[in-house]
């Protein structure tokens, strides 16, 4: 059989629908304390398909970037508690796990025009971050590895750009939430301060500004209005002519030769 | 899982020649792209789309002759999910100016800018707000920000590498408000990636004459979405927001205006009925239909609902028998089997590489002529790397990130990467990904005007539900551009619209009126849509679902 059949034979998964392929080895889960036999190297969200679930809440993007379908499970014989996001970990022998789809975690509205770019605005709307007590558990919940302890410090000190850098991965699951002994919403907190961040203290793109006022000035709308209207073979000759910015030029440095349509 | 030893064997042969082609790349030189017919070549023997099977034409509707994919066609010709002699219209559960269906990032968008315009808006989701594609979109955001650059050469790139498909004044529309959406995310206090100068860093991509894309380390998707749904979560007295709860079918009025929808509440499995003077379609694509079997990088929830009860009520759509497909999806480690690897990758300066370590393309060629030169590569030259599993795959080489920019490159420009791949033992700063075509993005949709209006009034549609900006083929960075510039315009011009709307009577007989054409047409047993989730049972299990009525009764 040439390589080319073999890729093409019939026994394979397709989407996301698992397959157990001739002579490949199952291990035991408990999902929800209950035994399933399950593939292994499957993801925990495809073992339990896999396994007959089908899910409603618990699955999102499938990518392990949508905060969806976080789990916490346990393994035999291991005191520890695990967190993990379904579409992301991998299922062990003898896992025993359960997925938390939603956990309450109360968030403050606010108008982003007039919060101003100080810390205090985050410490009156959210008080309680003063009750952290330092134990690290939102760290050791965090499916991201985002360092959550290290962030509400920042927010305590009023570090806003710390804050921002370093909650920047996080994807809003709240599992950090659910094992607060602060009993505070660090999520919500740390999508403040990033906000707060980008609107008051990054500086602003001013080219982005001078471009905003040209468009809103008309000065492309002939430009616009002509290509609309072009034949496919004057496009064509634009697009095969048009000349590429160097890939290593310093932003804003390099112009065309050609400046009539800038 | 790490790569096994077999698998480390092969990388020394990328290692060996890695050192010539760095050389190469800080000398500006390039593996030779293809001329625009050698394009068309390649396409026509490689891609997916292009190759003639698992076609057919639809028997019904306003696409009626049109040729789609099996799977695409099957839903235009469906049945609706919902009994219409027990659906009654006349008392709504809700009432709204504005229904957005949908909570992704063109909905979003769309129902922050009706409700600046004065509107009450509803915001309809099948999941969680956010949960959509737009979270997943990695890579960037196109708009002509720089000084060299200009919305006439942002409309040249999207229109060449659509082919010259594209539909000419929503191209213009796109380039034209992408730096005012840029902007507006600014306001809202998105962390782009800046100069200390507040400069924003800007990318090529695969089919650019400038760097045009915008991004926020390499989930500017993610940054996108948490900020316009945290910017509506701040006005809950203007948009109030139903989750789990997608949309059904569309009502219209007896004048043949849109008039709201019914919504399924997946967790009562009760039906609600939205009164509204304007709806707006967001409902994002179909990757969740796999297509001739492919991997997809869509969310759980991209089974193309918004098309489907459009055609029910007239609209038609263009395009849709465009596929794109992603010329790198991951193919190991297995837990990663279908996720995308951003573009950027290869504006960053990584190679395509064969078995041998050996280049065979341009890595910036459009997403489509690149992806049928890997399958090209993999299939027909043999030249593919097949993993444990039985995929096929070709080597990304990322660590020649670090070489050409700098150590620690990879882990600040791809820190999401970096961390779902050391997760499972690789470390992509040092050793390559293995890579392969992966089904992306529904490149056409339903059809509207630069004003995001259908045909039907008062309906109005944003985001990759949507078809016609990019033609026959997508460029990066124009999908996340496009879920802003047309969801503002749609919030914006369906806030206007409702001032003078008057509702008449509500109607569902456009369904019946549709089911009727699809028993004519001598469409037997047809499927029932929208499918809402897709279904991952195995064979083994369903075949044991013996039930003739859910447990419980009917």
């Amino acid at each position: 059989m040439s390589e080319t059949e073999k890729t093409q034979a019939p026994k394979m998964a397709t989407g996301d629908r698992a397959i157990l392929p001739e002579g490949a080895r199952t291990i035991p889960v408990y999902i929800m304390g209950k035994r399933y036999e399950v593939p292994e190297t499957l993801t925990i969200m495809k073992a339990m398909e896999y396994s007959g679930f089908k899910f409603v809440r618990g699955a999102g993007c499938r990518g392990g970037i949508c905060g969806a379908c976080p789990t916490v499970y346990r393994k035999a014989g291991d005191y520890k508690i695990y967190f993990g996001l379904a579409c992301q970990t991998v299922v062990e022998p003898d896992m025993f796990l359960a997925q938390i789809p939603f956990y309450p975690a109360n968030r403050t509205a606010y108008d982003l025009e007039e919060i101003g770019g100080e810390a205090d605005a985050v410490h009156a709307l959210y008080p309680e971050v003063f009750r952290c007590v330092a134990c690290n558990n939102c760290t050791k919940a965090c499916p991201m590895d985002v360092d959550v302890l290290a962030y509400i410090s920042a927010v305590k000190q009023g570090d806003m750009a710390k804050a921002a850098e370093i909650s920047f991965d996080c994807i809003q699951c709240g599992m950090c939430a659910s094992r607060c002994m602060g009993e505070m919403p660090q999520f919500h907190i740390g999508q403040l301060v990033r906000r707060i961040y980008g609107r008051y203290i990054q500086p602003q793109a001013e080219h982005l500004k001078k471009r905003v006022e040209e468009i809103n000035s008309g000065k492309y709308d002939k430009m616009l209005e002509d290509l609309t209207s072009m034949s496919k073979e004057k496009l064509t000759k634009l697009y095969t002519e048009r000349e590429r910015e160097p890939d290593l030029a310093p932003s804003g440095e390099w112009m065309p030769e050609d400046t009539q349509y800038l | 899982m790490a790569y096994t030893p077999e698998m480390k064997e092969l990388i020394k042969k990328v290692e060996a020649t890695r050192p010539d082609r760095v050389a190469m790349a800080k000398n500006n030189e390039h593996y030779p792209a293809l001329t625009l017919k050698e394009r068309e070549e390649v396409l026509n023997k490689y891609h997916p789309d292009y190759q003639e099977d698992g076609k057919r034409k639809v028997k019904v509707g306003p696409n009626k002759g049109d040729v789609f994919q099996e799977e695409v066609a099957e839903l235009l010709e469906s049945q609706s999910i919902i009994k219409e002699d027990e659906a009654d219209l006349s008392e709504p559960d809700y009432e709204t100016d504005v229904l957005v269906i949908g909570g992704g990032g063109a909905g979003t968008s769309a129902a922050l800018l009706a409700s600046d315009g004065g509107a009450d808006v509803i915001m309809a989701t099948k999941l969680r707000h956010g949960d959509s594609n737009t979270i997943m979109a990695e890579g960037g955001i196109q708009a002509a920000s720089q000084e060299c650059d200009s919305p006439f050469y942002h409309y040249i790139d999207t229109i060449g590498g659509g082919h010259f498909t594209n539909q000419p004044d929503l191209v213009s529309t796109l380039a034209h408000d992408a730096p005012l959406s840029i902007a507006w995310l600014e306001r809202l206090g998105m962390m782009f990636n800046k100069l200390e100068d507040g400069r924003m860093v800007v990318r090529h991509f695969g089919g650019s004459s400038r760097k045009r894309l915008h991004s926020a380390g390499d989930m500017t998707g993610a940054e996108i979405m948490r900020v316009v749904r945290d910017e509506a979560r701040n006005r809950s007295d203007k948009i109030t927001i139903l989750e789990f709860c997608p949309a059904a079918e569309l009502i219209l009025d007896e004048d043949g205006k849109c008039a709201g929808a019914i919504l399924y509440n997946l967790e009562t499995q009760e039906f609600y009925v939205v009164k509204a003077k304007a709806v707006i379609l967001a409902t994002g694509g179909f990757g969740r239909l796999h297509i001739k079997g492919f991997a997809c990088t869509n969310h759980y929830g991209a089974t193309m609902d918004g098309v489907v009860m459009a055609y029910r009520v007239g609209v038609g759509n263009k395009y849709l028998y465009s596929t794109q497909y992603h010329p790198t999806g991951v193919v190991y480690p297995e837990q990663n089997v279908g996720l995308l690897i951003t573009e950027k990758v290869r504006g960053l300066g990584a190679h395509v590489l064969n078995i041998d370590g050996e280049q065979f393309c341009f890595p910036l060629e459009p997403r489509d002529v690149e992806s049928a030169e890997l399958i090209c590569e993999a299939m027909e030259k043999g030249k593919g790397v097949m993993t444990p599993t039985g995929r096929m795959g070709l080597w990304l080489d990322s660590p020649m990130i670090d070489e050409i920019h700098g150590e620690g490159t990879v882990k600040k420009e791809l820190p999401a990467k970096f961390i779902q791949f050391a997760r499972h033992g690789i470390d992509i700063s040092k050793e390559p990904m293995l890579v392969y075509p992966t089904l992306h993005y529904q490149n056409g949709g339903v059809n509207i005007n630069s004003d995001a209006e259908t045909v039907v009034p008062g309906l109005y549609a944003a985001g990759e539900v949507m078809g016609g900006v990019h033609g026959e083929n997508r460029l990066m960075g124009n999908s996340l551009q496009d879920i802003i510039t047309f969801g503002r315009r749609a919030g914006a011009k369906a806030a206007e619209y409702i001032k003078g709307v008057d509702l008449k009577k509500p109607t569902l007989d456009h369904v019946a009126k549709f089911e009727k054409e699809l028993t004519d047409a001598g469409i037997e047993n047809p499927k029932t849509a929208p499918i809402i989730l897709p279904d991952y049972s195995t064979d083994e299990v369903s075949a044991k679902r013996w039930t003739k009525v859910p447990i419980g009764g009917e």
